[in-house]
């Protein structure tokens, strides 16, 4: 058991995954965060649930993770009066996620430093809660975008640059604001939430087998890592344990979407520095994985692949074929690719010393993923918490302890070569299956799971909720985007603002993962 | 630089005859005269706005710009400021905290301009719909050209899209 604790009484959830649920009083809350935070455990998701309906007021779920396993508490909060200790103190990760639960629910974390709203820009109006029960979801209720109280660095010299929701290229939206003195950032400060479109109230309305179309879309290039962790969780509340040919094919999905996820994100490495040699040839190799996706899977990003009880792919001899061909292709590429970009001087030039993430910030602010990794946080849940079949394959992880743009460079390279890799062991285990998965149709009532995945950013968590009739009653997808937007924040100081991009380029972070 | 240039060589050529223009995929009638569009043919600015997307789409906008579809090399290319496009591309479904941004986005991009709408949630607000949070499809906050549909839709589609917004050969039948 991850944690004791005289007046925590933990069950364990499901045998799939080391998780661990328990109750507790809102007055243990910092105690035992404080235990976890003691003995090097971080905190994973914070979110909060609306059960007035059931006279049990609101409830607070936090989700924290040690070397042992992953916990979840739940802890009642009164219906008049929904306040719970401010745990960022402990975890600052805390900090936007309480923010937003507040603004999604109402929920208030005592004591806090930060009551700022974060995903409610003006859509909706202070003091109403669209993740209340009796919110209306369809009201348009849109104004004028409200002001956001961003700090102000003041002194000579220093000058502001507003930036986004629009930006420059093709991606997500967001504001960043910059402090700077003429080239060197002084302070960034992130604003997000323009692509909150109401996910969490939509699985409201959904069975549980739409609910996996919508949580493979919380962010569409991690699609396969939501699909199953939304599996997980489901499989977890029904019980059920997929079969083993669906469990390695996953396995082999989400393989590929790190694969693809990572050959994109080195290609646009190499372009932010002006090599588009890299972009045109890493993009090559990805078209290439996409297309070998849409003819063997039939969608080149993978979507709807995972189902909660099964999965909706096969593969043949043939198949298999072309995967170990694609494998053995992209081993020598990406070997000829990482060798240029190793030796190209101005390259290097830009990613060393440049985006910054000392280990010990790292570890403080509770960076994650596969940045956590650059900067020496040795965290990968395809490791310690291995779930099938993750426990038969002996994931090597890729670690370096820079925290620059060329550590996250090379974290990249190696679990790219160590998925592929793995993609020929999955494929030797992965037996042919044509019948129709037996899928989840229905799920008990007042049931309640956690799913855990390592997607290519990190990891990837739902949590499902089920009402009396077993229905979705919440549904919460946390993408670790959550913990990493704000160490972005550190990375950039000091930098230079032409080098923001390729900082920002080096995270690859959600916006919408993380606005739902 | 030897390396470089003896990979560049041993890739060869990748790009592929692009698609058709396709008629179907166009919303509203002809907006711009054909003179208009004889003009743009062959030179034509793009400005990207993620107006609420997954982020999916923008993946597949991303691969019109790789060497197989090779978007630049038809005259098209993606810009960094509205007023310098011709073309907005808007994946959705447009929420309502970007509903304004893109608003201003459009009013910013000078006439004559087009709007192709990206994807399923762009072009009907897909599986998010409509809600407190988001407006729906593009086309319920600034007028749309053409849509393309797919989640994601293919980069030939979203191309053929973009060719059908700025096609001269077709005037809209009155």
């Amino acid at each position: 058991m991850p944690i004791k604790h005289p007046r925590l009484k933990l069950t364990r959830l499901t045998d799939a995954l080391q998780v661990w649920a328990g109750e507790i009083a809102s007055d243990d809350l910092y105690e035992i965060c404080q235990q976890v935070r003691d003995s090097g455990g971080r905190l994973v998701a914070l979110w909060g649930s609306d059960a007035r309906q059931e006279n049990m007021g609101f409830k607070l779920h936090v989700v924290l993770i040690n070397e042992i396993g992953v916990v979840c508490l739940n802890v009642q909060l009164s219906a008049e009066q929904p306040v719970y200790p401010d745990v960022s103190r402990i975890f600052p990760a805390a900090n936007r996620m309480q923010r937003a639960a507040y603004d999604l629910l109402g929920i208030y974390a005592q004591e806090g430093q930060d009551h700022r709203k974060w995903l409610r820009h003006g859509a909706w109006s202070s003091g109403s809660f669209p993740l209340r029960k009796d919110f209306d979801a369809a009201a348009s209720l849109a104004q004028e975008p409200e002001d956001y109280p961003f700090l102000q660095v003041k002194g000579q010299g220093v000058h502001e640059i507003p930036v986004g929701p629009v930006h420059a290229g093709i991606i997500e939206p967001g504001h960043f604001r910059f402090s700077v003195i003429g080239e060197r950032v002084l302070r960034l400060e992130e604003h997000l939430g323009y692509v909150h479109k109401g996910i969490e109230k939509r699985f409201e309305s959904m069975t549980v087998q739409q609910g996996a179309k919508l949580a493979g879309r919380v962010s569409g290039d991690s699609t396969v890592a939501y699909a199953w962790a939304y599996a997980m969780a489901a499989e977890s509340i029904a019980k059920v344990t997929p079969p083993e040919h669906a469990l390695w094919m996953r396995a082999l999905l989400l393989e590929r979407e790190r694969v693809a996820n990572h050959l994109g994100d080195l290609g646009y490495l190499g372009n932010d520095v002006a090599l588009s040699f890299g972009f045109a040839q890493f993009w090559i190799l990805k078209e290439q994985m996409l297309r070998n996706n849409a003819s063997l899977f039939g969608h080149r990003y993978l979507m709807d692949k995972i189902v909660p009880g099964g999965v909706t792919a096969s593969l043949d001899v043939e198949g298999k074929h072309i995967i170990n061909q694609e494998c053995d292709m992209l081993e020598k590429q990406v070997r000829i690719l990482r060798g240029i970009y190793e030796e190209h001087a101005g390259m290097q030039d830009r990613f060393i010393t440049t985006g910054i993430v000392e280990p010990k910030l790292a570890a403080q602010l509770g960076l994650c993923g596969l940045a956590g990794r650059a900067s020496a946080q040795a965290w990968d849940s395809r490791v310690q918490f291995a779930c099938a079949p993750y426990d038969k394959l002996d994931v090597q992880m890729a670690t370096y302890r820079n925290g620059d743009v060329a550590a996250r460079a090379i974290v990249r390279f190696g679990e790219l070569f160590e998925s592929l890799r793995l993609q020929r062991d999955i494929l030797v285990n992965l037996i042919h299956e044509d019948e129709a998965p037996s899928l989840i149709e229905k799920l008990p009532p007042n049931g309640f799971g956690i799913g855990m995945v390592e997607g290519w950013r990190g990891e990837v968590m739902v949590g499902i909720h089920t009402d009396a009739e077993g229905n979705l009653t919440r549904v919460h997808p946390h993408d670790p985007s959550w913990q990493n937007w704000p160490l972005l924040e550190h990375a950039v100081v000091d930098d230079i603002v032409p080098d923001f991009p390729l900082i920002n380029k080096s995270f690859n972070l959600s916006y919408s993962g993380q606005d739902l | 630089m030897y390396q470089i240039l003896k990979q560049i060589f041993k890739t060869g050529i990748k790009t592929e005859t692009p698609p058709q223009a396709d008629e179907s995929m166009r919303v509203d009638t002809q907006r711009l005269q054909q003179a208009i569009l004889d003009t743009f043919d062959g030179a034509m600015a793009i400005r990207m706005v993620d107006a609420g997307s997954c982020n999916g789409c923008e993946l597949e906008i991303h691969a019109v710009n790789n060497a197989y579809y090779n978007i630049e090399g038809l005259g098209i290319k993606f810009v960094a400021s509205p007023r310098h496009a011709d073309l907005l591309l808007v994946t959705g479904p447009v929420s309502r905290h970007m509903e304004v941004a893109l608003k201003r986005t459009y009013d910013a991009t000078p006439e004559p301009k087009l709007v192709v709408a990206v994807g399923d949630c762009g072009c009907d607000g897909g599986i998010f719909g409509e809600s407190y949070a988001s407006c729906g499809k593009v086309s319920n906050v600034i007028p749309v050209d053409v849509a393309v549909s797919g989640c994601p839709p293919t980069p030939t589609a979203i191309l053929q899209g973009i060719l059908t917004a700025i096609s001269a050969g077709h005037v809209a039948k009155k």
